[in-house]
């Protein structure tokens, strides 16, 4: 039977559910559970990733007393790690997974205006999950190229992996593309056309508006990394020269003719910074509503946030070729991207100021979701003043190849976008599972994962200064290091060992809670969004019941003066409660 | 990148435009009335899949723009040749210009319910339009044929991807085509369905002519 859209099905909705198991929960074609299974696959292979880290890390801090790393798999691991967080994990936990769930509910939408397309894309990206997958057991293993991928080493004999890994890494690149635009075009298409009636643009929550400006953001992005893969599958099969410079390779002429890698660079870079800001912006925008409910106020500056995503957005396209200061291209440009970049940081620190401004004075509850929410500011600072630092073409050059890029980038869109992802997970919990968790875990939880995190990264820039070299396999006698940095080493093992065990205090917590948690009211943070406001808990497919929910007031009337509860949902009329400033005074 | 750039900054303005429009001098912290402004009719109505495949086509020019951008920035160092181009394009030029007329043509007898117009003008729309992807196919032959191969040289590399990457999309608009052109022919499938697909297929064909006469300028005079 084709799709029959929710909302034309009035009093039959009944008849027409999904009642089977294959088409409730797996060829679903309902936003949550397909937000469910995102959700499910990217952190799935999101551990992966985490353990390869824990693998990469012990090489460093214990050089050599592990037979089963060489350097050869420990490039594979390192390529393998980033790739997996950034693209697998990050980008579709936040797009496919939280956006899936919280667009329609957020707006009041019965569900995604393509759930068909919706289905399709999930089972796309599980398809670039195996293929990636995959690549780990084929001969020569997965491409250890970096997860930059540069030519002419990424295909050259040498780097391991240059048989099937990086085709099959190119190929699970372009499959991913397909599946993100799949999804892509109905969070765009959703937040467009099926608000529900009162929900103006400016009346939707924050997290509605990072999703729906990051997947603009990808949708125009990953093309350039899919040109990209395309023509270096080109180079490496076809014996095209595209990105191939004249090369001999073990004495050897491969027939490659004057490419330039740095064209691949310029392409690579032209998605991979947006794609800092397609993971950043659902985390700020998420992060924005969790401090707004967790501090019963309402968000500082709802508009100026707004706008600051769309400029960050906008600028995040001019600043790709500040990952590029040591390639050699043309300094002016240097010169040029330094600028941009410094001026990307005036919206974020407004996004930083407006943050804290509504914490200042409000009844802050110090629940896991806000701990993570808060403990997302603290990261998300220290690794955007070191941003600051590396923006600068002259302070980049000399750290560019230490350990500083890495605590950097680790700070800024590593741990910053997980303790969102955490928190996120639990404040919206209750919802998509009908249960509570056990609070003190879930505090353990953020305590030990927050300081752990710091112990690894805070080093690290020391590590930079000092002159370590990233991507080294092992720094053997470097006369220029201290012995002390490998004490250092050492201890950043230790505890990314630490945090990495840690997590596992978040698997106990939400299976506890899924077997044994007592059920949770259906609003228990007191929550304005309208997904708090479902007639069933946890929603049921449709997500309204009978009738579309109204929207009257904006996502943050909180603690309006004169009003009994401390907060008013957005579907309740204005007859029933006063708007949030016409009754405060604050014009 | 000049070229990503500038097209970039035509998509964004256009949606700062939009978003100003919506946004500017906005108080949602003030309690006002608000009419219908959003939607809240079927899921996929035929505004929806407008505004989808008018983003689908952002996304399709993008790819083409940083393809161009990447030709602009390969064109320039040592070794380029430029390729001297079949002769055959321009027929293919002038089927697609057809087909795309046609389909404007059956477009408009879907939308003025002229029923009997329809199954031809999707039948000659087709036929130009596989008649262009197959000259295609015979214009690479023919280059073959006179050892212009994919490696012999960066521009007939960047020929060769770019017809390539243009004769994909047309294809996947082919595959709507004939899903339409089934249900017509088997008589299913209501009447304002087939006109939204007719009206949808109408636009994506005109998008592929404009980019391939931007592909086929750029390819003759470089």
């Amino acid at each position: 039977m084709s799709y029959v859209a929710i909302a034309d099905r009035d009093h039959e909705q009944e008849h027409h559910d999904p009642q089977t198991f294959i088409t409730k929960y797996v060829w679903s074609q309902d936003h949550k559970v397909i937000a469910i299974q995102y959700g499910i696959t990217a952190i799935f292979v999101g551990l992966i990733a985490l353990g390869l880290s824990a693998i990469m890390r012990l090489q460093l801090g214990f050089p050599d007393q592990f037979t089963f790393i060489n350097p050869e798999n420990y490039y594979q691991f390192i390529t393998m790690h980033g790739m997996i967080m950034v693209i697998y994990l990050l980008t579709a936990l936040f797009l496919g997974g939280f956006g899936n769930y919280l667009i329609p509910l957020m707006i009041g939408s019965r569900d995604m205006v393509f759930p068909y397309l919706n289905m399709l894309s999930y089972w796309v990206y599980l398809l670039s999950v195996v293929i990636l997958i995959t690549s780990f057991f084929v001969p020569g293993g997965s491409t250890g190229a970096g997860w930059t991928l540069y030519p002419p080493q990424a295909i050259m004999p040498g780097t391991p992996g240059t048989d099937l890994g990086i085709i099959l890494m190119l190929a699970s690149l372009a499959v991913f593309i397909v599946a993100f635009t799949m999804g892509g075009l109905n969070y765009v298409t959703t937040v467009l056309q099926a608000r529900c009636k009162g929900m103006t643009l400016m009346r939707m929550p924050l997290s509605v508006w990072g999703i729906f400006i990051a997947t603009i953001l990808g949708l125009l992005a990953f093309p350039a990394l899919l040109v990209s893969a395309i023509m270096m599958l080109f180079d490496k099969t076809l014996m095209t020269s595209f990105f191939m410079p004249a090369i001999s390779s073990m004495g050897v002429d491969p027939g490659y003719t004057g490419g330039s890698p740095i064209l691949f660079q310029h392409l690579f870079w032209f998605f991979g910074h947006p794609e800092v800001y397609i993971v950043a912006l659902p985390a700020f925008g998420i992060v924005s509503d969790l401090l707004s409910t967790h501090a019963r106020k309402n968000i500082f500056g709802y508009r100026m946030m707004v706008w600051a995503i769309i400029a960050i957005g906008g600028l995040s396209f001019v600043v790709w070729a500040h990952h590029m200061y040591v390639s050699g291209m043309n300094p002016y440009f240097g010169f040029f991207f330094a600028t941009t970049t410094l001026i990307i940081a005036v919206p974020t620190a407004i996004k930083v100021y407006n943050w804290v401004l509504t914490l200042w004075e409000g009844n802050i509850h110090l629940r896991v979701p806000m701990l993570f929410a808060i403990g997302f500011i603290f990261t998300f600072i220290h690794g955007g003043l070191t941003g600051l630092f590396l923006g600068n073409v002259t302070i980049d050059l000399p750290l560019s190849d230490t350990y500083f890029v890495v605590a950097h980038f680790h700070m800024v869109m590593g741990v910053s976008p997980v303790l969102v992802v955490f928190g996120a997970i639990y404040h919206w919990w209750p919802k998509i599972t009908g249960k509570m968790y056990n609070e003190t875990l879930g505090k353990w939880h953020f305590w030990m994962t927050f300081l752990g995190t710091y112990a690894i990264y805070l080093p690290m820039h020391y590590l930079g200064f000092a002159g370590v070299p990233r991507r080294y396999f092992s720094m053997g006698n470097t006369d220029f290091l201290p012995e002390s940095a490998q004490d250092l080493n050492a201890a950043i093992t230790m505890s990314a060992l630490f945090v990495a065990a840690t997590q596992i205090l978040f698997f106990i917590n939400m299976i506890w809670s899924l077997r044994k948690g007592p059920k949770s009211d259906p609003n228990p943070w007191d929550a304005t969004t309208l997904e708090w406001q479902t007639p069933d808990h946890p929603p049921k497919h449709g997500n309204w019941g009978h009738d579309l929910p109204e929207v009257h007031r904006w996502a943050y009337d909180y603690s309006v003066p004169g009003y009994e509860d401390d907060f008013i949902p957005q579907n309740v009329p204005p007859d029933k409660a006063p708007a949030g400033r016409d009754h405060g005074g604050e014009h | 990148m000049t070229i990503a750039l500038v097209f970039l900054a035509i998509i964004l303005a256009t949606l700062l435009g939009w978003l100003l429009k919506h946004t500017f001098n906005a108080a949602p912290w003030q309690m006002e009335t608000v009419g219908d402004t959003a939607h809240h009719g079927p899921l996929g109505d035929d505004k929806s899949k407008l505004i989808a495949l008018l983003t689908l086509l952002a996304v399709v020019s993008s790819f083409f723009a940083l393809i161009l951008s990447a030709y602009a920035l390969r064109m320039d160092l040592g070794d380029w040749v430029p390729l001297t181009e079949p002769q055959l394009l321009w027929m293919n030029t002038a089927m697609l210009i057809l087909a795309s007329g046609v389909f404007q043509w059956t477009r408009n007898a879907a939308i003025n319910k002229q029923h009997s117009r329809l199954l031809p003008g999707l039948l000659i729309t087709g036929l130009l339009t596989l008649g262009f992807v197959l000259g295609q196919f015979v214009a690479w032959r023919q280059l073959q044929s006179s050892g212009q191969f994919i490696t012999s040289n960066p521009s007939n590399a960047f020929f060769y991807f770019l017809t390539g990457a243009h004769a994909v999309h047309i294809i996947g608009g082919l595959i709507v085509w004939a899903r339409a052109t089934v249900k017509v022919i088997l008589g299913k499938g209501d009447a304002d369905g087939i006109r939204r697909s007719v009206e949808l297929c109408t636009i994506y064909w005109h998008f592929l002519l404009i980019v391939w006469l931007v592909l086929f300028g750029l390819l003759l005079s470089t």
